[in-house]
């Protein structure tokens, strides 16, 4: 992907809004931001984010592109929307902040080590895998994001919630084979890749 | 009322706030025939509300008692008040007007000495005052009411209130039996000017208007300024009635916002930078006020007031939009949370008391329109042929300044005036 990356800086010298609008999923609305702050007063997360929407956007038409692109920030969107029914221009900031988070990991420039992303890729490989999410596998993947030693101290502290949520019924044993899958599956894997296509021809063009 | 004479020559101007009341004048005073239609007990509208006008600080009584002397002077001029066009028929030259007048239970004899108002108990809500303060059943408006005669609310009639009124007047001049009357006026031309409302600040769901008692609107605010209002003249708190020194305004509410107006309202800035000086006026050097904003718009000649207002310490500028409003429960202080954009700092400043500077919407509902006319999505009427030979004055036209509104209705009048002028020649 570092070529994709090299390719797009050539193709968008200091003009990274265009790029934006180009290849970020409703990057087109950065434009219409007016800097009045409601989507980052607004975010329950905001005090933990380097850079608030408004600030990315800013950011964006300033030029910023590494600073943007390799930030942290649009990965610690829990999409709840707030900023989104809340803005006074109705810019779809939550599908900005994914689509942000997106073209940095399409470009491989994305932080490398951030948790939420981590999350974020786990989760859709599990579910990517059989069209269902397998709730064991994602919650075992997870345990052992920070290495073994310290996932079988995180197994064996849930050790109790998992028992009692396969007591419940909540959790089958039998993911841990092959686990349950959409009715057609092949199927749902052409959907996607006729999706990813779609979506590199349009980053390509 | 059969005495009122109306022709095709007739100007009609419906509303009589600041624009109506310009627009008849101006037609009236070149000698043309005009009828006002005013659905409140009194002429004047929403200007009668205001302590100071902007830029110069001047009280609006002034104007006001001039216009008001011109109208009574006008033999050209009929006032209707209470009364309401329920339809418009016909094409320009030629309207017929549909007006229902509601009963005011007071006849030409009364005096406005104010004795049915000191023997009747029922109190009710005045609007005068944005319903913070009640007035009695039986009521003058406010002090400069023109026409000065009283207004028995419908509220009492056929109680023992009424019948208490009508006893104490001296001058016959309560009438228990007036009933509610349909006149169809004929009118060469129409100027409407029914005006605005401010918008419902509760609206706004993150602001809390409805649920934080220190969160009130801008005109609650103008009329807290009023010696004759609903405090005395005093700044002070709804919840407490402790004195507000450190006030902030918040801009837009309401406005440039797509969830709610998407227009400017175009008077807030300057409402709100008049009104910080309300504040300097009443506590000196221990005001404190706040101006959250997303942009000052202080247009043209307006600039000078604003920077005026920004040469003083005791105002502080904060570009932000509010985020959200929340009431510390110890001292009823509204915690204001937002991030600033200059630095996107994040804050949670506490007030004494918030104003929301609330947007201006045309005072006749959009979908509620009795007449057929071009309106703008926000139900500002457009300047448009297919409106034929009626003319929007003022805030029915968009969000206007007093200044702004009488330059519009002294534009609709002349329009107006060239009908019937047209109509004059045809009919020799």
């Amino acid at each position: 992907m570092s070529n994709l990356n090299t390719g797009m800086v050539e193709k968008y010298r200091n003009n990274f809004l265009n790029e934006v609008e180009a290849n970020v999923e409703e990057g087109e609305w950065v434009k219409m931001c007016m800097q009045c702050g409601v989507c980052s007063g607004s975010c329950p997360l905001g005090p933990y984010w380097d850079h608030p929407p408004q600030e990315l956007f800013m950011m964006i038409r300033a030029g910023k592109r590494e600073e943007v692109l390799e930030s942290t920030s649009m990965w610690m969107c829990t999409s709840c929307y707030n900023c989104l029914v809340r803005c006074p221009r109705e810019l779809p900031i939550t599908h900005i902040m994914h689509g942000l988070a997106h073209y940095a990991t399409r470009l491989g420039i994305e932080p490398k080590g951030q948790p939420t992303r981590q999350f974020a890729q786990l989760f859709w490989d599990n579910l990517a895998k059989n069209g269902r999410v397998n709730e064991l596998w994602l919650g075992v993947n997870l345990y052992f994001m920070n290495g073994f030693v310290n996932g079988i101290k995180v197994a064996m502290g849930m050790a109790g919630i998992g028992l009692g949520m396969y007591k419940s019924g909540r959790l089958s044993i039998k993911e841990l084979i092959g686990g349950h899958t959409v009715k057609d599956k092949s199927g749902f894997k052409a959907m996607i890749k006729k999706a990813q296509e779609l979506e590199s021809a349009r980053v390509d063009k | 009322m059969s005495d009122i004479v109306a022709t095709n020559q007739t100007i009609l101007v419906v509303g009589g706030g600041i624009s109506g009341m310009t627009a008849a004048l101006e037609a009236a005073e070149i000698g043309k025939q005009v009828i006002v239609i005013e659905k409140s007990p009194s002429i004047g509208g929403r200007v009668t509300r205001l302590y100071k006008y902007f830029p110069k600080l001047c009280f609006p009584t002034c104007g006001q008692e001039i216009n008001q002397r011109r109208m009574a002077a006008n033999p050209n001029i009929t006032v209707l008040t209470m009364a309401e066009v329920t339809d418009l028929q016909g094409d320009a030259g030629n309207y017929t007007a549909t007006v229902k007048i509601s009963p005011r239970y007071v006849n030409a004899n009364c005096t406005a000495c104010g004795d049915c108002a000191s023997v009747v108990e029922a109190e009710l809500d005045d609007p005068h005052n944005y319903n913070m303060s009640k007035h009695k059943g039986a009521y003058l408006p406010h002090n400069m009411a023109m026409p000065k005669r009283y207004v028995l609310a419908p509220e009492i009639i056929a109680t023992d209130d009424a019948e208490k009124a009508k006893a104490a007047c001296k001058f016959d001049a309560i009438d228990l039996d007036m009933q509610e009357e349909t006149l169809e006026l004929k009118a060469g031309a129409v100027v409407w000017a029914t005006g605005w409302r401010p918008f419902d600040a509760a609206k706004i769901q993150p602001y809390g208007y409805d649920r934080i008692d220190n969160v009130i609107s801008s005109v609650e605010f103008e009329r807290m300024m009023d010696p004759f209002g609903p405090t005395g003249g005093k700044l002070v708190r709804p919840s407490d009635g402790k004195e507000a020194k450190n006030i902030a305004f918040i801009q837009c509410a309401g406005s440039r916002d797509r969830n709610y107006l998407k227009h400017c309202s175009r008077i807030c800035c300057m409402a709100s930078l008049k009104q910080s000086t309300y504040v300097t006026e009443k506590f000196g050097d221990e005001a404190d006020v706040s101006i959250y904003y997303i942009d000052i718009r202080a247009i043209d000649r307006f600039d000078n007031f604003y920077q005026r207002v920004k040469e003083n310490p005791n105002v502080t500028f904060i570009k932000s939009k509010v985020a959200n409003i929340v009431e510390n429960k110890k001292n009823g202080n509204p915690v204001l949370n937002g991030v600033n954009v200059e630095g996107y700092h994040r804050y949670a400043n506490e007030h004494d008391m918030v104003v929301l500077a609330v947007g201006m919407q045309p005072s006749v509902d959009k979908n509620a329109f009795p007449i057929e006319l071009k309106l703008n999505d926000e139900g500002f009427i457009e300047s448009d042929e297919a409106n034929g030979g009626i003319f929007a004055a003022g805030c029915s036209a968009d969000a206007l300044d007093v200044n702004r509104a009488v330059q519009s209705a002294t534009a609709s009048a002349l329009k107006a005036i060239q009908v019937v002028n047209r109509v004059a020649q045809a009919e020799g």
